[in-house]
């Protein structure tokens, strides 16, 4: 069995009501379970990343914050209410960018956020906020017309033109370019600047570790990794690993101390140079794997029924 | 990009009545938008009534020419295209491809996006009458009634058979199991139900198994109370029952109503039968 998580809080936590606020939380589709006991809290104005594989049950967790999902367990507060009965001036709060769609291909990007703005009582401006999507020379065209990358920047406006307290953003980048994956980036950093709490599911590790203060891995439906980018799975403290050559070839050799390590080898060599010199800190990609599969028992009982989730 | 600003405005709820504009706004921007409803809804009729207005002439009993007969006809078969084929087809894509679901998710009232339903099939049924009554009137020659009597029955056929026709295609969009299938599941039962209701063929022509299907359905009734308005009451002995039968079309299409609108209240979903 994989370890569970305790999620102890995120490091901003300061009192208060936390915008999400998770204990327990299970969802079954039929026999299957998606979800399976998930802890986890997102503090005021954190960048939250869910991160995992298909099926790993990223969505279906969103998606029951956001009230689309009823839950089979545990216990779920979002701004301070449970998603599944909370109303219209609940919906005021929350902005949802859902995972790629095709609709309203008729209307243009303006009418479509002019449109949107009119739902909500204290809206952005709705100018504004296609010129910090960078869409206001796309304002006439219909979505149809757009590309992949103009679509996703058009949901993300229609998904923050109410001002959201709390911004859901499932797969924002899917399909971008490298380009447009730093231009989008830039424009969830500027909203996070305006304080607006964000909970990004991801498959992308850079994605994480550019956006998020914390990131949560999920797999097989439970949480299997929790930290900063930096932290997690203990990836601060894991050994390096040195890679140098020599006369009898190459060596690889880990240890805790790389700086010493160097440190002898430089005084072996008089030349000053150690030829093919190395030091390996564990990726976060090295992290996440070794998550991944250190829960893969279980994951994949439920990833083989999670057809539901997508 | 460039940077939000923080600025608020004062919050002032939408109003209901608002947002149901703004919805039949933008509802009637995109079905406008849209070829295949602007040809298979909004045209269909008209061109029929073009070619078929040209091309029968024969009389049909009672002194009425079968031009004179159609417009009726097809007046009804439009009100049924505007408001159960366009929501049914409609609202199955929508629900296919997330727009249902993306507005789920913001706080416009549901009763708003009905509303903008309703005002969408109100507009361009009146529209696509107008356009009927033109044509028939303009270049196919057919007198239109002058008794204000008329006009008040031409009303409320009107108004019981879009209430029908939109609550029931509303619930209808519930059966295709994609929107890419609404419209091959959706549009044969219109063009039969067009056969077999007296719209195409002359009513009392058709066999009478034929006919007691037909009087199962709304359009029989629809398309009979509109031949009320426009055929001299000296028709009334080639209906098959001797009369227009006025009555008994008001509660069938009143009764499709009630049962529409409880099919709606549960049947109707915002999301895809798959997604659980």
């Amino acid at each position: 069995m994989p370890t569970q998580w305790t999620d102890t809080g995120p490091a901003d936590a300061s009192g208060g009501t936390l915008p999400v606020r998770i204990r327990g939380l299970i969802k079954r589709y039929g026999g299957s379970v998606a979800v399976d006991g998930i802890d986890l809290d997102v503090g005021r104005g954190e960048v939250l990343a869910l991160l995992g594989p298909n099926g790993a049950g990223k969505t279906t967790t969103v998606e029951v914050l956001e009230g689309y999902r009823i839950r089979d367990g545990g216990e779920v507060t979002v701004l301070g209410e449970d998603p599944a009965h909370a109303g219209r001036a609940w919906r005021t709060r929350i902005g949802i960018v859902l995972q790629s769609s095709q609709d309203n291909a008729e209307l243009t990007v303006e009418e479509l956020v002019r449109h949107f703005a009119a739902f909500y009582p204290a809206p952005r401006e709705p100018d504004e906020v296609i010129a910090a999507v960078g869409l206001q020379d796309k304002r006439r065209t219909r979505t149809r017309q757009l590309s992949g990358g103009q679509r996703r920047r058009l949901d993300v406006a229609l998904g923050v033109v109410g001002r959201p307290e709390l911004l859901f953003l499932d797969e924002p980048t899917t399909g971008f370019d490298p380009e447009a994956r730093r231009a989008f980036w830039e424009l969830i950093r500027g909203l996070r600047g305006d304080g607006t709490t964000i909970l990004l599911t991801t498959h992308y590790l850079e994605e994480a570790e550019q956006l998020a203060d914390r990131v949560a891995v999920l797999s097989g439906g439970r949480i299997v990794g929790l930290g900063t980018p930096e932290d997690l799975g203990g990836r601060a403290q894991r050994e390096a690993t040195v890679v140098w050559e020599d006369a009898d070839g190459r060596h690889e050799v880990r240890t805790p101390t790389p700086t010493q390590l160097v440190t002898e080898l430089s005084r072996r060599h008089e030349s000053g140079e150690i030829p093919g010199l190395q030091v390996l800190r564990p990726t976060l990609e090295d992290v996440y794997l070794s998550l991944i599969q250190g829960s893969a028992g279980s994951a994949s009982v439920a990833s083989d029924s999670m057809g539901a989730e997508r | 990009m460039s940077p939000l600003s923080a600025a608020r405005r004062i919050p002032v709820a939408p109003s209901l009545l608002g947002l149901a504009l703004a919805r039949s706004r933008i509802e009637l921007k995109q079905f406008f938008r849209e070829r295949d409803a602007v040809i298979f809804i909004f045209a269909f009729p008209v061109i029929m009534l073009g070619i078929f207005g040209s091309v029968f002439d024969e009389d049909v009993g009672g002194g009425v020419s079968f031009t004179q007969y159609f417009v009726p006809g097809i007046l009804a078969a439009g009100i049924m295209l505007s408001s159960f084929q366009s929501l049914a087809i409609g609202i199955a894509i929508e629900r296919d491809d997330g727009t249902l679901k993306r507005l789920r998710g913001t706080p416009m009232p549901p009763a708003a996006y009905f509303f903008g339903k309703i005002g969408m099939v109100l507009v361009s049924s009146v529209l696509q009458i107008a356009l009927l009554l033109a044509l028939a009137t303009l270049l196919l020659g057919v007198d239109l009634p002058s008794a204000p009597s008329r006009w008040a029955t031409f009303g409320w056929v009107f108004v019981l058979g879009t209430a029908a026709g939109t609550v029931l295609g509303i619930a209808f969009s519930s059966v295709p199991r994609s929107g890419r299938s609404a419209s091959a599941v959706v549009t044969p039962i219109v063009i039969v139900l067009q056969f077999i209701s007296g719209v195409f063929f002359v009513y009392n022509e058709l066999p009478g198994w034929m006919r007691a299907i037909a009087e199962l359905f709304p359009l029989k009734w629809m398309a009979q109370g509109m031949r009320s308005v426009f055929l001299p009451d000296s028709y009334q002995s080639v209906e098959p029952d001797g009369s227009w039968q006025l009555g008994l079309g008001a509660a069938v299409l009143a009764a499709w109503t009630v049962l529409g609108l409880v099919a709606c209240l549960r049947t109707f979903r915002w999301s895809r039968r798959d997604v659980g």
